[in-house]
């Protein structure tokens, strides 16, 4: 077994683990648990360090495991492997799961059965990043499901359980359309095979309609996940009941999901019917930039208020992906990736730090925390900055990186339009800002709040350093996606 | 023969035994039906393929496969009784166990004819014993209820069957499946294929006869309140063995027999379209009308009418992926249905209640029970990397395939995109029960102490579940031979 499959076997086995733990010690569990996500963490970590050196001049699969045969009834089988597109997404998720295990320490209600399914919901992240067959890639996209849909319906908020089931049959939906393209593209591949890359490569054979039909469909599937307007009403309400550290993975993982299987398979697999919907893609970015940028300024409470913010972020990806023919535009669309992830993962960690503290997220209840918590409210104030794009960040090396990219490609007049969003987002982070940080301190009822404590600084301080990083010096994680982008770049604008 | 013979002589021992033992032969009866099956069952592979009592007998890979079945169900229903045979029927243990194994050996034979007749015979042996079990608490009104209600679509859906047969004899002059296969196409041919409406007649009350046992709409309305009424093991008999058993009388009769019928160029003749109407309409009843029910048993009954229609879906592909697809989804509904099942068992013998509210907080005093249960319910929904997705897959991996080689069956496609979109709303009303067992905030009252041998039965279930979800490829390579030795050659 190579480095990949460990990357998911190692919660796998963790799981496993802490099922075997007394249910009563929950300081053991809290801490197995934590330590066993280090291994992925650190796995992924490494991986990162050895494809930037070694294997990031070529767009070729790195550690491929496989192809092993699985079922070879139905010529599935396992193939793992990496390129530059998904190294970075893996960072995040290794990083991201061991801050969100740190987040959760919280817990006290049924800590086991919580972290065991927060591992199993690593296992599935890992996996799908990995995945290179077709079967293996939904059975990890599917697999995430069960442990989401219970971490949402037992721990959740007030209406958890309508938001959990929501967030179950609304992927499912997706998914399923996803399944029948899948089964399509499988019969009428010569010879049979479910290998993505084999797939990609031979291009489709399949008559126009068909390959517009599974375009669609792979669409559907992908865009609930990003989500996509319209299909991101499921958002606001998983991201409102989900405790904080599954909304850190909701935003910070889950969300790229979709634009990753956009960018792996739907993309590079049918090139004609991308370039006459590139138009509408763009559109729907557009009105997601907008939409979601003005919810967020209608909202009262802050973690809706940033889970509609997220809808506009994601937004900016769909404008890059429809300027699927410019490297820079593509690139920019893996920034946003990996600086969204960051930085909305940080402020989910940090509305979670504030409703610990004073059990309500509504924004017009505070005012005035600068001069109560100051630490807590600079590190609010720094992601905020680098949400509403402020140069030095990353939030602005990968807006500027789209809007540079698409310019050229996409209809200019969207383009500027988008550009509106940035402002319109200044301006609800900054009220945002401006009602909590602010203004008067109300003295009788949060005079009792304390700063933020060491366990959770550990938490958001690598996403502040990892956010300045890009912001400043974007050119590492430039160069190690580079050649897979440009390799994707050929394939998309066949 | 081998595997029969010992399945009756078992049976036969177990009626007399308790008779012996003047009706105190205790938990030893149990155990010794269980073990006439597990013999019968490990006779299996030393009956060999081939014909017996003249042409009356025949054994192929379908109908071992499907004997595979038939003995796992009925292990797993006796293995789930031994609660309810304590409490409810005490001095009628012989009978009880004497009956499902006789319903078994029916199914048996049913799956080794090769004839019309003989396949009557057996289906006949199946479900008279099964009136007799739905009817098992007498004194229980809901039973009685189930029992006759089942005994009276039962007979009329034999009738109804031996009717259609009737039919077909006179068409083809012959019993023996094979050669009316031949003699069906003769006369398809020799009159410029106007076989005029006794063909249709035929396929018609064929296809209402099998239509009651597969509990098909629009002739699935006894299941829910037979299964509700029935003792809950012989209810798991019914949704898993009696099922495959109407699904082997089916690929017999149609997928066989009426081969050269399924092709939409035989319109009006045709019989493809109309089975596929019946199986959407499976799937879209069963799986919505599974939402409103509060009794699980109910829940379960309208489950197994959709996954019926999944079946289906496979059923009529016609290709090298069909039948094996069919095969395979059986048999990995077998694991999560009786697992599913015996869970509902276990806690009906403690409890007395079937409803999904009375499940409310089940994982905090039994997390063993809620999370197996979890795992079943997930499988019939079709969640991978369960075996029921891997089934489901399959399934629709056949019709596509179908779908796609010739314009004439695009109606595929739209069979498939029914059967996935009602798979969602199938996902809601599993998660329901789900959501009851984990995510109440009470806790539950109840406590459960695993010690019966119901406990291997959940364990069979759930290494079944897991296990064929992840290397389902011998039991593929099984399911495969299926296809081929009836002539349906790989592509």
């Amino acid at each position: 077994m190579g480095i990949l499959s460990w990357l998911y076997v190692v919660p796998l086995v963790g799981m496993l683990v802490v099922m075997c733990l007394p249910k009563d010690n929950k300081k053991l569990i809290r801490w197995t648990a934590t330590l066993i996500s280090v291994v992925p963490m650190l796995q992924s970590f490494w991986l990162t360090w050895d494809y930037f050196f070694n294997y990031s001049g070529s767009a070729a699969m790195a550690y491929m495991e496989g192809p092993f045969d699985w079922i070879p009834s139905l010529h599935i089988q396992y193939v793992l492997g990496v390129d530059g597109i998904s190294v970075p997404l893996l960072f995040l998720t290794g990083l991201l799961s061991t801050l969100s295990l740190l987040a959760s320490f919280g817990i006290e209600n049924r800590v086991k059965e919580y972290f065991a399914f927060f591992l199993l919901l690593e296992a599935g992240m890992m996996g799908v990043f990995v995945a290179l067959d077709f079967f293996l890639f939904y059975v990890f996209w599917e697999i995430m499901l069960v442990p989401m849909y219970f971490l949402i319906g037992v721990w959740g908020g007030p209406r958890k359980e309508y938001a959990a089931i929501k967030f179950f049959l609304y992927t499912l939906f997706g998914s399923i359309f996803m399944l029948v393209s899948i089964l399509i593209l499988y019969f009428t591949s010569n010879p049979h095979s479910l290998n993505m890359l084999t797939l990609i490569q031979s291009g489709s054979t399949l008559p126009y309609s068909m390959q517009m039909t599974c375009f669609v469909f792979f669409f559907i599937a992908f865009a609930i996940k990003v989500p996509v307007w319209p299909f991101h009403t499921w958002l606001p309400d998983a991201h409102v009941e989900a405790p904080t550290a599954v909304s850190v993975i909701l935003a910070g993982v889950l969300l790229k999901m979709g634009t990753y299987g956009m960018l792996r398979v739907s993309w590079p697999m049918f090139p004609e019917p991308l370039r006459n919907m590139s138009f509408w893609i763009a559109l729907l970015g557009v009105i997601a930039i907008i939409y979601g940028a003005l919810v967020s300024m209608a909202q009262k409470d802050l973690k809706k208020l940033v889970a509609y913010s997220s809808v506009s972020h994601m937004g900016f990806c769909m404008l890059a992906l429809a300027a699927y023919s410019s490297t820079q535009a593509i690139a920019g669309c893996m920034f946003q990736m990996v600086s969204h992830g960051l930085l909305t993962g940080a402020l989910f960690l940090l509305v979670g730090v504030l409703y610990d503290r004073a059990h309500t997220r509504e924004i017009a209840a505070f005012g005035g925390l600068g001069s109560k918590l100051p630490i807590y409210s600079s590190i609010m104030v720094f992601f905020t900055m680098g949400s509403l794009g402020l140069p030095g960040m990353s939030g602005f090396i990968s807006e500027f990186m789209i809007f540079v990219g698409s310019f050229s490609v996409v209809n200019k007049v969207m383009v500027g339009i988008a550009v509106l969003g940035v402002v319109l987002g200044a301006a609800y982070l900054l009220r945002m800002v401006q009602r909590v940080f602010l203004g008067e301190f109300n003295l009788a009822k949060w005079g009792g709040l304390t700063d933020i404590n060491p366990r959770e600084l550990v938490t958001v301080v690598p996403l502040m350093l990892l956010t300045l990083w890009i912001g400043i010096y974007p050119k590492p994680l430039n160069d190690l996606m580079n050649a897979t982008l440009q390799n994707l770049v050929n394939l998309m604008a066949r | 023969m081998l595997p029969e013979f010992i399945l009756f002589a078992a049976a036969l021992m177990v009626l007399t035994v308790d008779l012996v033992t003047r009706r105190q032969s205790g938990k030893m009866i149990t155990y010794l039906a269980m073990a006439g099956v597990a013999v019968a069952a490990a006779a299996l592979p030393f009956a060999g393929y081939g014909e017996g009592f003249g042409t009356m007998f025949y054994n192929d890979p379908i109908a071992m496969f499907f004997k595979v079945i038939f003995l796992g169900a009925a292990f797993m229903a006796i293995g789930s009784s031994f609660g309810v045979v304590e409490k409810k029927i005490l001095n009628h243990r012989g009978e009880f166990y004497g009956l499902i194994m006789f319903s078994t050996l029916g199914m048996m034979f049913l799956a080794s004819s090769n004839e019309l007749l003989s396949l009557y015979i057996g289906l006949e042996l199946t479900t008279v014993p099964l009136f007799v079990l739905a009817a098992f608490f007498k004194d229980d009104k809901l039973s009685v209820e189930a029992g006759i209600k089942y005994l009276v679509v039962g007979a009329l859906s034999s009738a109804l069957l031996l009717y259609g047969i009737s039919f077909l004899y006179g068409l083809s002059s012959t019993t023996n499946i094979v050669q009316m296969k031949i003699n069906l196409a003769v006369m398809q041919l020799t009159h410029e294929g106007n076989i005029g409406v006794l063909l249709i007649l035929s396929v018609v009350s064929l296809l209402a006869g099998i239509g009651f046992k597969l509990a098909l709409p629009p002739f699935h309305q006894w299941a829910p309140d037979v299964y509700e009424g029935s003792p809950t093991p012989v209810a798991a008999f019914l949704s898993v063995g009696s099922k495959a058993a109407g699904l082997v009388a089916f690929a017999k009769i149609f997928v066989n027999g009426l081969f050269a019928f399924w092709d939409p160029v035989m319109t009006p003749n045709d019989w493809g379209r109309l089975v596929g109407i019946l199986a959407a309409a499976a799937m879209i009843i069963g799986n919505t009308v599974a939402i409103r029910q509060t009794n699980i048993k109910r829940m379960l009954a309208y489950s197994s009418i959709a996954q019926a229609g999944y079946i289906m879906v496979g059923m009529i592909a016609m290709n090298d992926l069909g039948l094996p697809s069919m095969s395979f989804y059986m048999f990995t509904y077998m694991f999560a249905n009786m697992g599913a099942f015996a869970i509902v068992t276990i806690f009906e013998d403690k409890t007395g209640s079937c409803r999904i509210a009375s499940y409310a907080g089940l994982s905090k005093s039994s997390p063993f029970m809620a999370a197996t249960m979890t795992v079943f319910l997930l499988s019939l929904a079709g969640i991978p990397p369960l075996a029921g997705f891997l089934a489901k897959y399959y399934v629709f991996a056949a019709a596509i395939k179908a779908a796609g080689a010739s314009p004439d069956y695009t109606w595929l496609y739209w069979l498939v995109g029914i059967a996935l979109l009602t798979s969602v709303f199938a996902l809601y009303y599993y998660a329901g029960v789900i959501k009851a067992m984990y995510f109440s905030k009470e806790d539950s009252p109840y406590q459960f102490g695993l010690a019966s041998p119901i406990v291997i039965v959940l364990f069979i279930c759930l290494i079944g579940v897991i296990l064929f979800g992840l290397y389902p490829e011998p039991v593929m390579r099984l399911a495969e031979s299926i296809s081929s030795s009836w002539g349906f050659a790989a592509r």
